[in-house]
């Protein structure tokens, strides 16, 4: 976009800022390499290396125990990223577009899933879904159990703010003249949103639902709290194999995952490209 | 059970809450019984355990001898466990570490089993069937047990060693042990072996004794590679450390996979060593209290007790599946059986004073 291409440091000062971009890549991504690294190794010690070998990869994948967990997770992920993107897109499009009373309080509440910690919110989730089967069954005989339910939509609820956020800066960003432009040529309010907003917000929901998902799929501590029978997910599960000490069966799985956000990234960015060609032009920078 | 600190405290923190949340309604004090009859099922089982813990062709063989299912869930700290079972979640089996046994039993969230349907209680060995977590023996049966030792690199050492505590607080001996020793990175099991060092119990509250234990700490630094809980296995593995302080399934493990096991051993120091123990117990809002009763009983059969601990490594309470284990771990667990080993217990408002002292020693 506006990042100027081609151009080499010169001073003594942007070389020094290029050496250091390089070192913060190097922090980022020498971990996830080694982790790579050593999931190829045949040895049961995640630092003896041995020889090369697929034998973690094999275990992950006839373990059924952790295929079992892998698919819990994904289901949960794929549930609380559909929702929570559409409910955040449109918590920030409230905020960002329109008054209303209450509105200050509203902004400041939505935040809050961000701000408090983690385990406190997991305690309240536990007690209100404690609670709320407790009267639901008091009043109608019938309560729903813990289990994906519970999980999915303790998710939600944490992963509307941070949509919210992604989005919201996005639509900070976007000329609102463009949408009253839309209005002179006629387009109806819905109709303004789906050719003219949406297309230009959609890099900010992509990566608030991207956001989301990975948040989803890596969460432990209200995960473990809201869980019920049969609803163990991934990180749970690996949590819990470090009481065993750290073998390379970890450093397959975590790969696997890896490598299934690389793809989900690059689809995202291949959507984005496919959008914004389509809207070229109409990019305000 | 041995995972970070901090977490652990924000879930007890969690669980306070909900037990005060929990007070008004509940009726601690009464002992909920059940009545089972030998191999009855009453429904699925859904049994919530420790990751990597249970052998899934056991549950697969209940499964087909007894026609229910078995749906397993896992946890990743106590805390965890007991706050899905004061929250309600209806689970039909769990298996707390010792003293979370005693924090259920006074809440009144488990039952009193029925000892009548556990036709092969007799396999259990005589010193696990009553610890001080469970007096009485009847709200809980052990599953695996452990303990917390020391894993020597005998190229680094030598053959001529005393087992004892000394070889990581003597720092005269440490000294001279090429890359050090490690220590546990956990408040209650270093300060625990520094009190047994001094010839206190583990569990010793006297402040003037802690300071002693720190005291310990402090002066062996010279010879203390580092203060760790997550790698130390591998390090003693490697021959970055000469001794380890660390739990036994972990070393059995580490050992077990060098090219020379024979170069490495695992002792129980002589002035006393921690013990912990895993128990299966069935919360009181289990919906199949008799397969769970089942299913406790058929893992307190001989050669399912051996296939368990030949599948996870850990040490088995069942004395009539001794002849069906592995030599390597009748081998590994032949020294606990001889040492004198201790439970930790909960010391409440206590454990403070381990964290602080711990914490200053360290610094």
């Amino acid at each position: 976009m506006s990042v100027s291409t081609g151009l080499r440091p010169k001073g003594p000062i942007e070389r020094l800022l290029a050496a250091n971009s390089w070192l913060v890549f190097i922090f980022f991504y020498a971990p996830i390499l080694v982790l790579v690294v050593f999931s190829f190794n045949a040895n049961n010690n995640v630092g003896i290396w041995t020889e090369p070998s697929l034998h973690w990869y094999r275990e992950v994948f006839a373990n059924e125990t952790v295929m079992g967990a892998l698919k819990n997770s994904v289901i949960v992920a794929g549930i609380s990223t559909f929702f929570a993107t559409i409910l955040g897109t449109m918590a920030a499009l409230s905020l960002e577009r329109f008054r209303f009373r209450g509105q200050r309080v509203y902004d400041g509440l939505l935040y809050l899933p961000i701000i408090i910690p983690e385990v406190t919110m997991a305690v309240m989730l536990l007690l209100f879904f404690a609670q709320g089967f407790q009267w639901l069954d008091a009043a109608v005989g019938w309560s729903p159990s813990f289990g994906l339910g519970t999980i999915s939509l303790s998710h939600i609820a944490f992963n509307i703010s941070f949509v919210a956020v992604v989005v919201r800066a996005r639509l900070g960003q976007m000329d609102p003249r463009l949408e009253e432009a839309a209005a002179d040529l006629y387009a109806g309010r819905w109709q303004a949103f789906r050719m003219v907003t949406l297309p230009l917000i959609l890099p900010g929901v992509a990566g608030g639902a991207l956001l989301a998902l990975t948040l989803s799929l890596d969460d432990v501590v209200i995960t473990n709290f809201v869980a019920g029978p049969g609803a163990t997910t991934l990180p749970v599960y690996v949590f819990g194999l470090v009481r065993r000490g750290v073998t390379p069966l970890i450093n397959a799985v975590s790969t696997v995952m890896l490598v299934a956000s690389m793809v989900l990234v690059a689809v995202s960015f291949g959507l984005q490209r496919g959008s914004r060609s389509r809207v070229s032009g109409s990019n305000d920078r | 059970m041995r995972t970070t600190k901090m977490l652990r405290s924000a879930a007890l923190t969690a669980v306070l809450v909900l037990v005060v949340a929990a007070c008004g309604d509940d009726d601690t004090g009464t002992v909920a019984t059940v009545d089972c009859a030998p191999g009855q099922v009453d429904g699925n089982l859904n049994f919530y355990n420790w990751s990597e813990y249970m052998d899934p062709d056991l549950i697969t063989a209940f499964e087909a001898q007894y026609g229910v299912d078995v749906v397993e869930s896992f946890y990743e700290s106590n805390e965890a466990m007991l706050s899905q079972i004061q929250a309600g979640v209806a689970y039909d089996l769990v298996v707390p570490s010792d003293y979370m046994i005693k924090i259920m039993i006074d809440e009144g969230l488990v039952y009193q089993l029925d000892k009548e349907a556990l036709t092969n209680y007799g396999n259990l060995a005589e010193e696990f069937r009553t610890q001080p977590y469970d007096p009485s023996g009847d709200f809980s049966v052990a599953y695996q047990y452990g303990t917390t030792g020391l894993g020597v690199n005998l190229e680094l050492v030598g053959d001529a060693f005393v087992p004892s505590w000394a070889l990581v607080f003597d720092p005269e001996l440490t000294q001279n042990f090429a890359g050090g020793v490690s220590l546990l990175n956990d408040p209650r099991e270093t300060m625990g072996a520094a009190l047994e060092y001094l010839g206190y119990s583990i569990n010793d509250t006297t402040i003037e004794h802690l300071e002693e234990a720190a005291q310990v700490i402090r002066d062996a630094r010279a010879g203390i590679a580092t203060f760790d809980s997550d790698q130390y296995d591998e390090n003693l593995a490697n021959g970055e450390v000469a001794v380890a302080h660390g739990y036994s399934g972990n070393m059995i493990v580490a050992i077990g996979e060098t090219e020379n096991p024979d170069n490495f051993t695992y002792v129980l120091p002589e002035e006393g060593a921690t013990l912990w123990i895993d128990n299966m117990t069935i919360p009181t809002i289990s919906t199949a209290p008799c397969t769970a009763h089942t299913f406790i009983d058929f893992i307190l059969d001989a050669e399912n007790g051996a296939q368990l601990t030949n599948w996870n490594y850990y040490g088995s309470p069942n004395a009539a599946s001794v002849p069906f284990l592995d030599q390597e771990v009748v081998d590994f667990y032949a020294a606990t059986e001889a040492a004198d080993t201790e439970v930790i217990t909960d010391t409440g408002d206590y454990e403070i004073n381990f964290t602080d002292k711990f914490a200053e020693a360290k610094s």
